[in-house]
């Protein structure tokens, strides 16, 4: 048994790397801090169920619908929060999964504490595990080269400088928005696979997990790297299982994990090992 | 009429959490997203202080006080003075420090039994033919003392004013000889011992939870955005507003939407008039 659920755990690691690979895009590419990833997940994953449950399509269709209505659905919430600098954006995001808790918790909709049961799983557990892995391999570097393209350098000026941004007659809430949309599309599809995991759509979705575990990955392995947050979530993700005896406690455990890189090392493990790998000279091959 | 005393008992309640948030964000610019922790913490303390100690209420009371204001002064001291002036560390080191502390209470300990702070005086008095307890009463008063204290502090008072001066422009107020970083250390003190007296002088409406945490944390964030974040009187007002409005939620529609009406009205000022009621001054530095 240990095997199979070790196997488990690599998918866990997938969807939290999704997540955190958006955080990161979000927080070093276009300067907006996202402190509710659970909001993405639990969207994602409350539409692909319902998808589902109701209309009986299967996996195949429910994921990809479940990540481009979710991402819109996402992005037209935070929309507000969106032409305001400062910590709007963060103060926004950060309400919407507790607030949504309480109204399904309370109004007893999307099957209320139980949550909805009983959605279809994976075919078996290769499909569940390559997938995931080639989504992250895709969504990494794609990424990458998303920031290089012209459309990064607009991304980064919309962080450094936005008034040069706007002098060049481009909208910064279109760009904010284009930002949001594909990290929302990350969370969403990252929710909707954990959902065809666990076959359970519940508000557990929005637990802080989801929110605070991809921000100490970034921040452990280095933002603004893209590489990093993966690493980050290889590291956190399997010490999160060994610890889940701990209950709420790993929250707190990464909250100080956190709390210690941000005050201490903020640059993070790819950028420090970077940098030590550029201060040596080497022979190279001509 | 029933509306009319629980709405201004309510809208106390809301400018009482806000006003701890609302002076550290106005002063520093630091978003305290631990603001929910430490109004729970000082439940907690005095609890322990009373029940464990044995101490007397009043004197716990005090004891809890002068301890939050030292807790602040040291995570300003030794946590945010390193991540200052960078927008994204200061959110996340906050958010941390007060996710940590929050799930910490919930893992440790105190759950299985319902903890309360004793009401400060007992009994019931008619207003019109609406019997109110006591403590609401005390929650109005305290609610206009504190507000007139700092109204008073922050005119005509030194420190009060070094602080106003630091909130309209740190760098002019850095030139007059005002220590920034000594401001922001007292700010947060201040701002946590606010967070104390709004968990003193709540609590003992209910249960001491570590939801409440949150719940708090939410309610501040929605009055200083509606009010203009950093805006004192804005945020007083916007106390107001979202108080009535809660209460006529509650008795016209349902009392799930409760917490709704919170989210309702930021999304709403956002959009409408994203600075705030009063947030004029920084209106230019946040509007994009």
């Amino acid at each position: 048994m240990p095997s199979l659920y070790w196997n488990r755990v690599i998918s866990i690691v997938g969807i939290y790397a999704l997540l955190a690979l958006g955080f990161d895009f979000l927080a070093h590419y276009v300067g907006l801090v996202s402190l509710g990833g659970s909001f993405f997940i639990g969207t994602g994953g409350y539409i692909a169920a319902i998808l589902n449950k109701s209309f009986g399509l299967p996996p195949a269709l429910t994921i990809p619908l479940a990540t481009l209505s979710g991402a819109i659905i996402c992005t037209l919430l935070l929309l507000p929060a969106l032409p305001l600098r400062g910590v709007y954006f963060a103060i926004v995001t950060l309400m919407y999964p507790l607030v949504l808790f309480r109204i399904i918790e309370a109004l007893n909709i999307l099957g209320g504490t139980d949550g909805i049961l009983g959605v279809a799983s994976f075919p078996n557990t290769w499909v569940e595990q390559y997938l995931i892995l080639s989504i992250i391999i895709f969504a990494l570097f794609g990424l990458r080269r998303l920031v290089n393209e012209d459309i990064g350098l607009v991304f980064r000026g919309v962080k450094d400088n936005d008034q040069a941004v706007r002098a060049s007659g481009l909208s910064i809430t279109f760009y904010k928005a284009i930002a949001v949309f594909i990290t929302s599309a990350l969370g969403c599809l990252g929710g909707a696979y954990f959902v065809h995991i666990y076959m359970v759509a519940g508000i557990s979705l929005f637990a802080l997990d989801y929110s605070v575990i991809p921000i100490a990955a970034t921040v452990i392995g280095g933002g603004g790297t893209l590489v990093g947050p993966l690493l980050g979530c290889f590291i956190l993700v399997p010490i999160s299982e060994l610890l889940r005896a701990f209950g709420t406690l790993r929250i707190v455990f990464y909250s100080v994990i956190l709390l210690a890189f941000i005050m201490f090392r903020s640059e993070g493990i790819m950028v420090y090992a970077q940098r030590k790998y550029h201060q040596f000279e080497r022979w190279v091959k001509i | 009429m029933d509306i009319l005393i629980y709405g201004i008992v309510n809208s106390f309640s809301l400018a009482l959490m806000a006003i701890g948030f609302t002076l550290v964000y106005g002063i520093s610019r630091i978003p305290n997203f631990a603001h929910g922790a430490l109004y729970v913490i000082t439940g907690f303390l005095v609890w322990s202080l009373v029940h464990l100690l044995k101490l007397n209420y009043v004197v716990s009371i005090i004891l809890a006080l002068v301890i939050m204001g030292l807790v602040g002064a040291a995570i300003y001291r030794f946590v945010l003075i390193r991540v200052r002036g960078m927008a994204t560390s200061e959110i996340i080191a906050t958010y941390a420090l007060g996710l940590a502390v929050l799930e910490f209470l919930r893992w440790g300990g105190f759950k299985g039994m319902t903890y309360t702070l004793p009401v400060f005086i007992e009994g019931s008095i008619v207003i019109g033919d609406i019997p109110v307890d006591l403590q609401r009463v005390i929650v109005i008063a305290i609610g206009i003392v504190v507000v007139t204290f700092m109204w008073l502090f922050t005119h005509f008072n030194k420190i009060g004013l070094a602080l106003r001066g630091m909130a309209q422009d740190e760098h002019a107020a850095m030139m007059l000889g005002i220590d920034s970083d000594r401001m922001a250390i007292i700010a947060m003190a201040m701002g946590s011992m606010l967070a104390g007296i709004a968990a003193i002088t709540l609590l003992p409406l209910g249960n001491i939870v570590v939801e409440a945490g949150y719940n708090v944390l939410i309610l501040s964030i929605a009055v200083c955005i509606v009010g203009g974040l950093g805006s004192w009187v804005g945020a007083i007002l916007a106390a107001f507003m979202i108080g009535f409005l809660q209460i006529i939620t509650v008795a016209y529609i349902q009392s799930h939407f409760h917490m709704v009406v919170a989210l309702l009205v930021i999304i709403a000022t956002l959009i409408l008039k994203p600075s705030g009621l009063f947030g004029r001054q920084k209106e230019l530095e946040e509007r994009v």
